[in-house]
């Protein structure tokens, strides 16, 4: 009690600034909470280009300030609730493992917003964001399928949860759509950025075979060990992940997903500035421009390239859903039906993706 | 041979490192303080170098969380951050005087998480804190302590080295930490996503006793065990053992002092004890069991046990100094925009120092005109 108590008070200190700064006398000001280093060239990496793009944006009237490498525990309590203290009205706490301590922190500080990334747990002062990024997936997956020669892709999972499931399961279907041979080949490294580890699975996907390379983990060290093999004389395919990583095109790396937050975070700092904010769930795709592909590169052949292109645009109209049936789950049950598309919310949906599809050999690990 | 050794040292520099015939009391109690300072004159080099004001970047490190505006908040975070190092460090103290190197303190404080946290999941819903939270501390410290049992009783009976074996089993208990938030102890409500229930919400498993203040069983455990490791040197023939064998091995041997006993009492104690700090911290301020549960806890706690001369009041500072490091670190990240690598590097050239300047508590430097060789 004697806590809440006391921040309560310092909530209302903070208030009192906020006072001030409706009058035009201070800045709005953003907290970031990141899971990795700025530096990664990856997740934190775009996430921080967001934030540099708010304050291009807004100039003086926003102060942001950011902490890296925030392990997802108590850790992160403490630094979400520092800002707070310091006098932030808007906090983004942009990993999944965030989550429960932007719940318990928000609730601490009911004055101050706060933005989650890729959860599923909301409060009054709480918003939770994320991007369709499974819908590059798809994108990713028809790629692999056309140009693999071994019919070996290689991915290199994260964690097993639903943001990573969906993302095998997505280019898993594409690929086989366009190459029914295809085999995916999955190392989960428990980590989302740890560069050696990276490094290693990569190397270890090549050797079993592998010539196309999917990561969803943070760094580009999977792209400079498949640079490293074609150097070698090899010829392996990547994706850059969630930033462009186009120093590494045309080879090894063809396409990206990039994420692209700029435009949320403005749009969400403007709602804090008019005194708009309201708690929300927002999903964004391609259409919405939170998801983007990174060029083509012309070292894969111009009809997969033209085909490719046109995916992205029949998803971003949204003409086309990357998750449209018939698609089996892996147990060989009826997931949807034909012509049947996968709903966000409810008993097996996107949100909550634990299975995968028909095809896939692999077991998610338990 | 000797000769050449002479040689090549007088020739080389004329600094010569001479062996005290015994450690120097000063020395080894100046030590940390030399090195903490040297810390902060680099540190503040370092700062300098990266474009931030040194002086206020140290003050927030050292100076905001004490006594800054919001040490109210800070100072409970200093008791949660400080409570499994000293725990775990008192525990590797034992061993490490012993000349038991027990690396994997971090496996064992995982082990102890899984174990306590079983028991109460597997209790879940009963209201019954007299019984679950008591079944869960036992369990939480014999986990740890069985854990370390592994590489004890390899190296009791098949001589294998216990640094290599215990090191290995922290990657073996992530695994199965991994697997536990998986799968066995995922939340059943919690829409497919990893991780357990939340304990620290669960009262009667929440190591809370006043959240407030930062006070958790895992502090009251580190404090008590203070008191205990103080008293097991001063008083108890063991901690003369312990002593006896990690200085005069053979000495020892002749004494009376079985080296397979010592050996699995230290492994024992210090697995015990990190998986008590385990369970703690997984009842109470991490809340549940998640993935990535364990931060490098039992890899820092190794600092702070030479940082604290292995003594347990010692530990209980640099317990203390390493948790103000990291809550100001993040301080001066947030506020004036540190690199959060930058502070890592402060982190490492605390340890860095001391291993430098404790050459000074076991050698005598004398400057001598050496002969040409």
């Amino acid at each position: 009690m004697l806590r809440r108590t006391l921040l309560a008070s310092a909530a209302a200190t903070t208030m009192l600034g906020g006072v001030v700064m409706a009058d035009g006398h201070g800045p709005t000001k953003l907290g970031f909470v990141f899971v990795g280093p700025v530096g990664d060239g990856g997740w934190t990496y775009e996430h921080n280009q967001a934030r540099l793009a708010v304050e291009a944006e807004f100039g003086d009237a926003v102060e942001t300030v950011f902490v890296e490498s925030v392990p997802e525990g108590p850790d992160a309590v403490r630094v979400m609730t520092q800002m707070a203290l310091e006098g932030a009205d808007l906090i983004f706490t942009t990993s999944f493992g965030y989550m429960d301590q932007t719940i318990e922190v928000a609730a601490n500080f009911p004055d101050v917003r706060f933005e989650h990334a890729t959860g599923y747990k909301q409060a009054d002062n709480v918003s939770v964001y994320s991007a369709r990024f499974y819908e590059g997936r798809a994108v990713q997956g028809h790629i692999a399928g056309h140009i693999t020669e071994s019919n070996i892709v290689g991915y290199i999972a994260s964690f097993p949860i639903p943001e990573v499931i969906r993302g095998i399961n997505a280019a898993y279907i594409h690929a086989r759509e366009v190459n029914p041979d295809v085999e995916f080949k999955i190392i989960w490294a428990y980590t989302w950025f740890d560069p050696a580890k990276e490094a290693e699975a990569a190397a270890v996907l090549i050797e079993q075979g592998a010539d196309v390379i999917l990561q969803h983990t943070d760094s580009t060290a999977p792209q400079a060990a498949a640079a490293a093999a074609n150097d070698a004389g090899g010829r392996i395919y990547t994706f850059g992940q969630a930033s462009d990583m186009p120093e590494f095109g045309p080879l090894p790396r063809v396409s990206s997903i990039i994420d692209d937050w700029a435009p949320y975070y403005i749009a969400r700092t403007q709602a804090v500035m008019d005194d708009t904010w309201e708690s929300m769930s927002t999903w964004d795709g391609i259409g919405a421009g939170m998801v983007g592909i990174g060029d083509i590169s012309d070292a894969i052949p111009a009809e997969v390239k033209a085909s490719a292109e046109a995916m992205v645009t029949r998803l971003a109209a949204g003409e086309y859903h990357a998750f449209t049936g018939p698609i089996n789950k892996q147990d060989g049950s009826v997931w949807l039906t034909e012509g049947e598309t996968a709903s966000d919310y409810g008993d097996d949906s996107l949100a909550g993706m634990s299975f995968y599809v028909e095809g896939l050999t692999a077991e998610i690990p338990q | 041979m000797h000769n050449l050794y002479d040689n090549s040292i007088a020739g080389a520099a004329m600094i010569k490192l001479e062996k005290r015939p015994q450690p120097s009391q000063f020395w080894s109690l100046a030590a940390p303080i030399v090195a903490v300072m040297l810390t902060m004159i680099f540190g503040a080099a370092l700062f300098a170098a990266l474009g931030k004001p040194p002086i206020e970047a140290l003050g927030k490190i050292f100076w905001e969380p004490l006594f800054g505006e919001f040490n109210f908040f800070y100072l409970p975070q200093l008791l949660i951050k400080g409570a499994p190092l000293v725990a775990i460090a008192l525990g590797l103290s034992l061993g490490f005087k012993a000349g038991v190197w027990n690396i994997g303190a971090e496996g064992q404080y995982i082990i102890g998480a899984l174990c306590g946290a079983g028991v109460a999941l597997a209790l879940y819903p009963m209201e019954a804190r007299w019984l679950i939270f008591p079944a869960m501390l036992i369990a939480g410290a014999f986990g740890g302590f069985a854990w370390a049992m592994i590489p004890g009783l390899l190296r009791v009976k098949f001589g294998t080295n216990e640094i290599l074996v215990s090191l290995m089993l922290v990657y073996v208990a992530e695994q199965l930490l991994a697997s536990m938030a998986l799968g066995l102890m995922k939340n059943p409500d919690g829409f497919g996503f990893p991780g357990s229930r939340n304990l620290s919400q669960y009262s009667s498993a929440s190591s809370w006793i006043d959240q407030s203040n930062g006070m958790h069983w895992g502090v009251v455990i580190a404090l008590i065990g203070v008191i205990f490791a103080y008293t097991l040197f001063a008083k108890h023939i063991l901690g003369f053992q312990i002593k006896l064998a990690g200085q005069a091995p053979r000495a020892a041997a002749f004494s009376g002092v079985s080296p397979a006993r010592l050996v699995l009492f230290c492994l024992g104690t210090s697995g015990a004890l990190a998986g008590l700090a385990g369970l703690t911290e997984v009842a109470g301020p991490a809340g549940l069991v998640s993935i990535d549960f364990n931060v490098g806890y039992g890899f820092t706690a190794i600092i702070v046990a030479f940082l604290g001369r292995l003594h347990p009041v010692g530990i209980l500072f640099a317990g203390a100094l390493m948790a103000l490091t990291y809550i100001g670190g993040d301080v001066a990240q947030s506020s004036l925009g540190l690199p959060g690598a930058a502070i890592q590097v402060f982190q490492g050239m605390l340890l860095f120092f001391l291993l430098g300047v404790d050459v000074l508590t076991n050698y005598r430097v004398s400057m001598k005109q050496g002969s040409v060789a």
